[in-house]
Parts: structure tokens; sequence; C-alpha cells
């Protein structure tokens, strides 16, 4: 039985057991996810998964109840069914139930590469092997992973919608004396993933990243790499960009005003790469303008946000999003307009020059008298919501820029910062072209950004003392 | 088929396909959580969830795989692909894998429960939280929330060493926060904690708790913390509440113990440890007051089983005696590799999932002190209590954590209430500061513990009692 016609079985038993007053929708996904793990340069964990689920969501009568199984059988699904109507019945009323999505045709999606959809254990090992190859010695760490979904949506207002998708992710480290390099890639297609590419450049970096110094905490400009910058704007998704903070004031969006830079855009493009078509409620996903050369254009809402604003849902429900809100969760910061040929990055002492792996941050370094390059960001939590402050780590190699090079590697810092503020009018001082996808912890998000430059940074600390 | 036959016939296609060793679980999963806000119920969600997990040893390597289907043909086939992505590893080759011995028993444990938290009724619980959240949103909170939430988990577990385990664990818990919003900026104020207490107990747990009864106060001082005068920045003599302290033993101990992140297996995600196996026993990781258990044996804490998902018995272990380290959290595997003879530490969040090492309940055992009198013996320090943001980095070093509340200690009196209180330092340090610790120990309920790839959400259980830590930095803002 294909996802569609499950999906279609389960709202027809809400109708014989709950009768046709009954609001229903159904999502049935098929998962075949896997993922290789590496430590220490051999690979030690090495799962796969080949699972389907089901999750209904229901109002009857006035009132609201999810509910999600992994149970498919005939009694399975009217288990589901029946606990779910009861559940429903015994709930308070549910005022501002959105209603259902109409039937609308669902948008176009990429294709889905049938090799990264049904990738073998093999071939994300080569990958895997091809990294530590590339470290040339140096210890490394970190995963291969590929993820296919085939998902259908159907309701009780006639609305259906089937997609698939399929993508893959490797993420490394390479470890020199206690140095870190990253690499990291999110791709359509695992063989746009190059294993060797990608040991090579975390190798580089921990080479840079030997010998650190310990700077004091202070404001710093900045040169971000993308996987610093994904953390950036998977908070401002969360925290800022959702329909639900929004509604509740506890977001800083404030659409209409130039609350960023001018050469900040930010647009949700959940159809520019494989990716499913609809949304949780069956709504068709598209590409969403939530900043505009600077000025805050749009939050992101599903059908329950969207009434209560007065607006249209943007097609961006999530399961549980009456509790955590809609997201955004495919969010590209818009690189520079493409300029002049970037000089290649420079070094003074010879050992930090693999701490610039492109151009495009190799350009930005060129431009900061002195400041700090910065790879990745870890463990960000939010201190207050509404600022949007901040506090989190440096991790996989941070260095001292002096005039324009990079001169030595410096230990990790604490910092505490707000993210609107960081970005705001006259904050940006520069961009690179190229966004480089950077994948999330789960499959179906990914963040893309180029490298940037930012005036200000406030570090409170060093990691160590 | 019994669910103990499809894990049987996982394990025996597994070995059948070149395993040396493999185990499966079957795990039947029933989960239900209600959110309330501002005085309705704000989303109902149940979930029943069953499938098997099987993991088999091909030579040096490891592979597993999971299915949802319990027929014999299902469980076959996925005993057989563990045992093929086992060969993949292999690819990628690591040192020989060892596992230390544990006694192979057939067995069944459940975990105690007064009143069924899935048979109460779903108004009951309903007007639980509808009616504290009215009541805080009366009181003048701009956010009212409340939440429960129950997981009825029963496991079956097979291993090709003779296990035949089944486990049946209920676990729930609850709490109610308020949120009132400023300028540019938000205060929260939760009961009993952020996000909640949670154990492996029974409904009993969330009546205990009576979120009524407290909702009126923290609306209350939410709206009073908008005002509060900032915590100051400085250094100064640090009083931490017994369910910030569970964080702190959370996040600086717990996961700087687990011996897969000391041997590196996490280095690319949740980080290394900044402890050297070379160390085990003799390191001070802080004052003699500081003595933390491994004790999954706990009743009704959060991390409490009867046998860890490889088999191994519940046992109560010394993490931290006298201030020495001197134990780890280990799984059979990760112990052998370190040359340590116990194991007993590893859990999965699901059966889709593979075990790997987890905290049990870590906790510290307490002191010969009241909070009063703590706060008695201060001159002048602030008290900070419930968390509001956790960061550590990635060897468990450097923290900062926020605080929903705080309060001045002058001349042994708690003063006016603080507003935004952070704290920071370096976790060696920061526990050998401890100079006063409290008898007043609560085992507090972690549900949200992050760890792996792919991510597995972990329950976690932490005693703790009320502590004060000298000369400790506060007060740290963008």
């Amino acid at each position: 039985m294909t996802e569609l016609e499950l999906a279609g079985q389960v709202i027809e038993l809400v109708r014989r057991l709950g009768g046709p007053t009954v609001q229903a929708e159904a999502v049935v996904t098929r998962a075949d996810l896997a993922l290789t793990r590496f430590a220490n340069s051999a690979i030690h964990q090495n799962v796969a998964e080949s699972t389907v689920g089901v999750r209904l969501r229901l109002h009857v009568d006035g009132r609201t109840a999810a509910g999600s199984g992994s149970v498919l059988t005939a009694d399975g699904l009217r288990a589901l069914v029946e606990r779910t109507l009861a559940a429903a019945r015994l709930c308070p009323p549910d005022p501002g139930w959105p209603g259902l999505a109409p039937p609308t045709p669902t948008p176009d999606a990429p294709g889905v590469d049938e090799a990264t959809a049904y990738a073998e254990p093999d071939q994300r090992a080569d990958r895997v092997g091809a990294f530590v190859a590339a470290a040339g010695g140096l210890t490394t760490a970190g995963y291969c992973r590929t993820a296919h979904r085939s998902s259908a949506f159907a309701n009780s207002a006639g609305h259906t919608a089937h997609g698939r998708s399929a993508e893959a992710a490797m993420d490394g480290i390479a470890r020199r004396d206690g140095a870190d390099g990253v690499a990291r890639r999110y791709a359509d297609r695992l063989s746009d993933l190059d294993g060797a590419e990608l040991g090579a450049q975390a190798a580089a970096k921990a080479q840079a990243a030997a010998d650190p110094v310990e700077l004091p905490p202070g404001r710093y400009e900045v040169v971000f790499e993308p996987a610093a910058v994904a953390d950036l704007l998977q908070n401002l998704s969360w925290y800022g960009f959702n329909g639900k903070r929004y509604a509740e004031r506890q977001s800083f969006a404030e659409p209409g005003s130039a609350q960023f830079d001018s050469t900040v855009t930010l647009v949700d493009d959940p159809l520019g790469s494989s990716g499913l078509p609809f949304d949780a409620e069956g709504t068709g996903r598209r590409a969403l303008t939530l900043v505009e050369a600077g000025t805050t254009r749009a939050v992101a809402h599903d059908r329950r946000t969207a009434a209560e604003a007065g607006a249209e849902s943007t097609g961006h429900a999530v399961a549980g999003g009456a509790t955590w809100g809609p997201m955004a969760r495919n969010l590209r910061l818009s690189g520079a307009v493409a300029g002049p040929a970037s000089p290649v990055g420079r070094s003074t002492t010879g050992t930090a020059a693999g701490a610039v792996v492109d151009a495009d941050t190799a350009a930005l370094v060129a431009g900061v008298r002195r400041g700090l390059l910065v790879s990745d960001l870890w463990y960000t939590r939010v201190l207050d919501p509404k600022s949007l402050v901040v506090t989190g780590l440096t991790r996989n190699g941070v260095w001292l820029i002096e005039d324009g090079t990079v001169v030595r590697a410096v230990r990790d810092l604490r910092f505490t910062e707000s993210y609107p503020r960081a970005l705001g009018p006259g904050a940006v001082l520069g961009l690179g072209a190229r966004a480089v996808r950077q994948p999330d912890r789960v499959d179906g998000a990914w963040w893309a950004a180029p490298s940037l430059r930012l005036a200000s940074w406030h570090f409170t600390g060093g990691a160590s003392g | 088929m019994t669910e103990f036959d499809a894990a049987t016939a996982a394990v025996q296609a597994a070995l059948d396909a070149g395993a040396r060793y493999a185990d499966a679980r079957v795990m039947h999963r029933r989960y239900e959580s209600m959110t309330a806000r501002n005085g309705d119920v704000e989303e109902l969600t149940q979930d029943e969830s069953i499938g098997l997990g099987v993991r088999a040893l091909v030579g040096a390597s490891w592979g597993f795989y999971a299915v949802p289907d319990l027929s014999d043909a299902a469980a076959r086939d996925a005993g057989r692909r563990a045992a093929r992505t086992a060969m993949a590893s292999a690819r990628v080759p690591g040192p020989p894998v060892d596992l230390v011995p544990v006694e192979a028993v057939t067995a069944s444990w459940a975990s105690n429960c007064e009143v069924d938290p899935l048979g109460v009724p779903l108004s009951d619980k309903g007007d639980l939280l509808v009616g504290a959240t009215r009541t805080m949103a009366e009181h003048g909170a701009d956010l009212a929330e409340g939440l429960y939430q129950i997981w009825d988990t029963a496991k079956w577990f097979v291993s090709s060493e003779g296990h035949r385990i089944d486990q049946r664990i209920r676990e729930c818990g609850g709490g109610i926060s308020a949120t009132s919003i400023g300028d540019g900026e938000t205060q929260r104020r939760s009961w009993p904690s952020y996000r909640g207490q949670y154990g492996t107990t029974g409904w009993e747990l969330v009546e205990s708790l009576d979120l009524a009864a407290h909702a009126a106060q923290i609306a209350e001082e939410s709206r009073a913390l908008l005002t509060a005068p900032l915590c100051p920045a400085g250094e100064t003599d640090l009083i931490l509440g017994g369910e910030q302290l569970a964080l702190q033993i959370h996040e600086s101990v717990g996961h700087a113990i687990e011996l897969d992140r000391i041997l590196g297996w996490e280095a690319a995600f949740a980080g290394t440890s900044w402890l050297d196996l070379a160390q085990l026993g003799s390191l001070r990781y802080g004052s003699e007051l500081m003595n933390i258990t491994i004790d999954p044996t706990i009743p009704g804490a959060l991390g409490s089983f009867g046998f860890d998902d490889e088999g191994s018995p519940a046992v109560k272990r010394d993490a931290v005696r006298d201030g020495r380290w001197v134990g780890v959290l280990a799984g059979r595997d990760s112990a052998a590799m370190a040359s340590l003879d116990y194991g007993g530490s590893v859990r999965a969040d699901g059966w889709a999932r593979l075990p790997m090492v987890r905290m049990t309940n870590v906790g510290l055992e307490p002191g010969p002190h009241t909070l009063d009198e703590i706060i008695a013996a201060t001159d002048d320090g602030v008290l900070m209590d419930l968390n509001r943001s956790w960061s550590i980095d990635d060897k468990r070093l450097n923290f900062q954590f926020g605080c929903e509340v705080g309060w001045e200690i002058k001349k042994g009196r708690r003063g006016r209430m603080l507003r935004n209180p952070t704290y920071t330092g370096i976790g060696p340090l920061f526990w050998r500061s401890m100079d006063m610790l409290s008898s007043e120990t609560v085992s507090w309920g972690t549900p949200n513990c992050g760890k792996g790839q792919p991510g597995q959400t972990g329950h976690t259980g932490h005693p703790a009692a009320p502590a004060r830590f000298k000369n400790v930095r506060v007060g740290v803002s963008a």
C-alpha cells in the first residue's frame, strides 16, 4: 500500500468511526535513514533504520487532539483513530482551530536522487575512508549520512499531497594535539560529497589550529565561516521568525522595520533543494523572504498562527507546532554580489594558512585590521528570547587576524551576544559571494550561508579559565 | 510470534550472517503529552510505537538495523542487515572490540507505579493544567504554560550470550511556567523546575507537585522580575538551589565521566572530556564535600532501571568520592577498551536507536546543613535557582549558566530579588570551591538530555541539594 493510500485509509477510518463532521488530517511517512559514524579514524557506529509512521490530527465538536504511531496493521490504525477521537472529545474547546487546508495543487519539488535514497553502507564507508585517508594521519571523527523520506498527506476536506526527498551530509573533524579543524556539507546527492576534499580541508585547518594562545575577552571584529553563520540562522529562525513567538511578543521581529544591515537578505527556501513540497498541515511550501536588504518582511506561519495574525499560512507547520510554533528550517543568507576574484589567504607564520580554505573567506579576512576568524559555534543557548541574547562558545578553530592576515591560532572563547544586534544596521562589514549549505542535526533542515564579516562580537571569557 | 521470538530471530539471523555477537531489543512505547496555555489546552498528543533494533558485532566492527515490523521474516532480515552494515564498517576498521563479561540472565523488572498515568482521565489531567495556567494568567503572566509528559515503555532484550530480559518502565512528570514580557526582554518563573519534575513513577509524582498551589506566586514573581535590579557583575559567594545544582552536576560531571566521550567516540559532536583515564582514582575533581554516585537503583528517580540496554544489571557505583574521581559511566565495549571491569550505563531512547553510554542517576550525596544555615553563614553573596539557560564547552570545562531568579544575600539574610542572574566558571575549579552543602536532597529528573548521531533524547536523574561555592564570577551579560 502506498503512503497516499494509507493516509486516505486513515481519513476514511475517521469518517467511519467519528462521523462526517470530524475534521481530520493524516500524514504517513516512510523513512530510510542511515548514518555511518567514525571516531579515532575508524567507523565505530553504523546504523540504519527503515520505518513508517502515521500522524493524525483531528478536530471534533470544537476540540482538537493529535496522535501518532508505527503500528500500521488494521487493528493498529483503528486503535490510533479511536484513541485520538476519544482524546479530542475529552479536551476542552479549541477556539483557535484554523480549519483544514483546502484542496490545492502541491508545488513541484526538485527530483530525488535514487542512488542517495537507497545508498548502501559501503558507499558511506568509502567516503569516510576517503576523509580519514586525506587527513594525513591526523585523528579524525565525524559522520556520513543519507536520508530518504516518502510522505503523503490527506485531509477530510479532500486535500491530498505526496512528495519525496533525499539528502546526504558529511561532517568531520581532524585533530592535532587537541586542536580541531572542521569540514561540513549538505548535498542533494551523496555523489556530491567528496570525503577526500572534506578530509583535506579539516586537516589543513587542524594543522593551522595548533599551539593556540589565550586572548583577553572583549569586543572583537569577526569573520565567521559558514558553519558558524548557520548557528545564527537557526537561532534567528527558531526565536525570531517564528509566527507563534511573534504573536506572543517574544520575538524581536518587526515586519517593515530596517532591523538588519542593508546587506542582509534572508530567504527560507524549502524547495531550493530536495525537500518535501508540503508542510505538516498539507500547505504547499514555497520560498519566503524573511529579510530583504535589511528590512524584516515576514515571519513564518502555520494555519493557526496565520489565522491569529490575519495572514495566510506560509507552509511552515511542523508536528508539535501548536506548542513550538512554525519553523523555517531551510534558511539562506544571500551572498554578496559577485565581484573580482578574491586573493588567497596569507600567513605570516606559515602555519596558519590552512585556516582560510576558500577565496570568499580570504577576501573578508583581508579587510580586517584586528579581529578573529571563527570556524564554528557550539552549545549556543538563549539567555533572553526577545532580544535574542545568546551565549555559547567557539569550536573547531579560532584565529587572530592582524592587518588582513591570519597570524596565529587562538584558544576557544565564550561569547554573550544579541544576534539581531550583531547583524544590525551598519554591523555587517562584508559577505562572501557563495552560500555554502550546512546540515542540521536532523534531516530535512539545512542552513545556507556565505562567510560573514561583523563589526563586533562580544567575547565574555576564555574557555580555559 | 512473541516479542522475545522476534528478538531471538533477529539475533540468530545476525549470527548466521557472520556476527560473533548480537543483541536485539523490541520496544513498545506509549507516550502522551499535554500542553496548556493561558487557561486552555494547547496541544494533546498520544503516540504508540513498536519496533525492533538489532546490533551485530562482526570481527571488530558494529552494525545496527531497526524495523517496525515484528514478523519472523522482517526480524531475520533486520539481523542480516545489521551484520552486513557491520561488514561495511570494516572498510575503515578500528582496534579489536571486546565486551566486559556480564552474567546472562532471564529476568523481569518493572518500575514502581502507584497511579497509572495513562489511566488517569484526560479530563482530569486537562483540568489540572488549565486551572493552573488560568491562575497564572489572572496573576499577571503574559504567557502561562503548563505541561505533562508520560512514557510507558515495555522492552524485551535478547543476546547471543543468553540474555532474555523484559522490563516495564513508566515515567511521567510535568510543571508550569509563567512568562512576563517587558520592553525588550522577557522574564520567566517556573514550578517546580524548568520543564517540570520527572521520575520513573506514576501520576502520584505530578499530584505531589501541587501545581495549582504555586501558580499565583510564580506569576507574580515573573512580573516582579521585569523591574528587579540586574544581578551585579563580579566575583562573589554563590549559593545554588538544588534544581540548578542538578543541572550543574549533569553538565559538568555527568557528561564528563561518560567513557565514550573520554575515549573520543563523541569527539566530532557531543565532544570529549577533560578527564584523562590515567588519572582515574587520583584526580581531585572537587572539594572533599563532593561525593557523586552513579545509581540506577534509586526508586522513582528518572534514570532508574533494572537492566541497561546491554543486559547489565543496575548497580550503584561511586564516580567521585571525597572529591576524588573514581568512576565512569561505561558500556561493555568501552569498558573493555579502557581495561575497566564494569559497564551498566548503556541505553537507547527507542527501538530505532543504537544503545550508547548515557547517564543513569548521577547525583551528589547530601551534606550536613540546611539551605537556611548556608544563607545564614553567608556574609555577601547571591542565591540562584531554577535553570534558564545552559552552555558548556566540548570538554565539559567552561560553563555559563543562567537562572530564572537570584536573590541578594547580605549579612546572612536573603534580600532583593535579582534579574538575569548568570554565573560562569571552570568545572573542577568550581567544584573545588564548594564549601557548604545541604542535606535537602531531591532527585531531579532531566527528560531532555541530547546526545548521539542520529540524535537521542535521554532520561536522567540527578539527586542534588543546595550548596555554596566561593568566589564565583556572576552577572555576565551581552
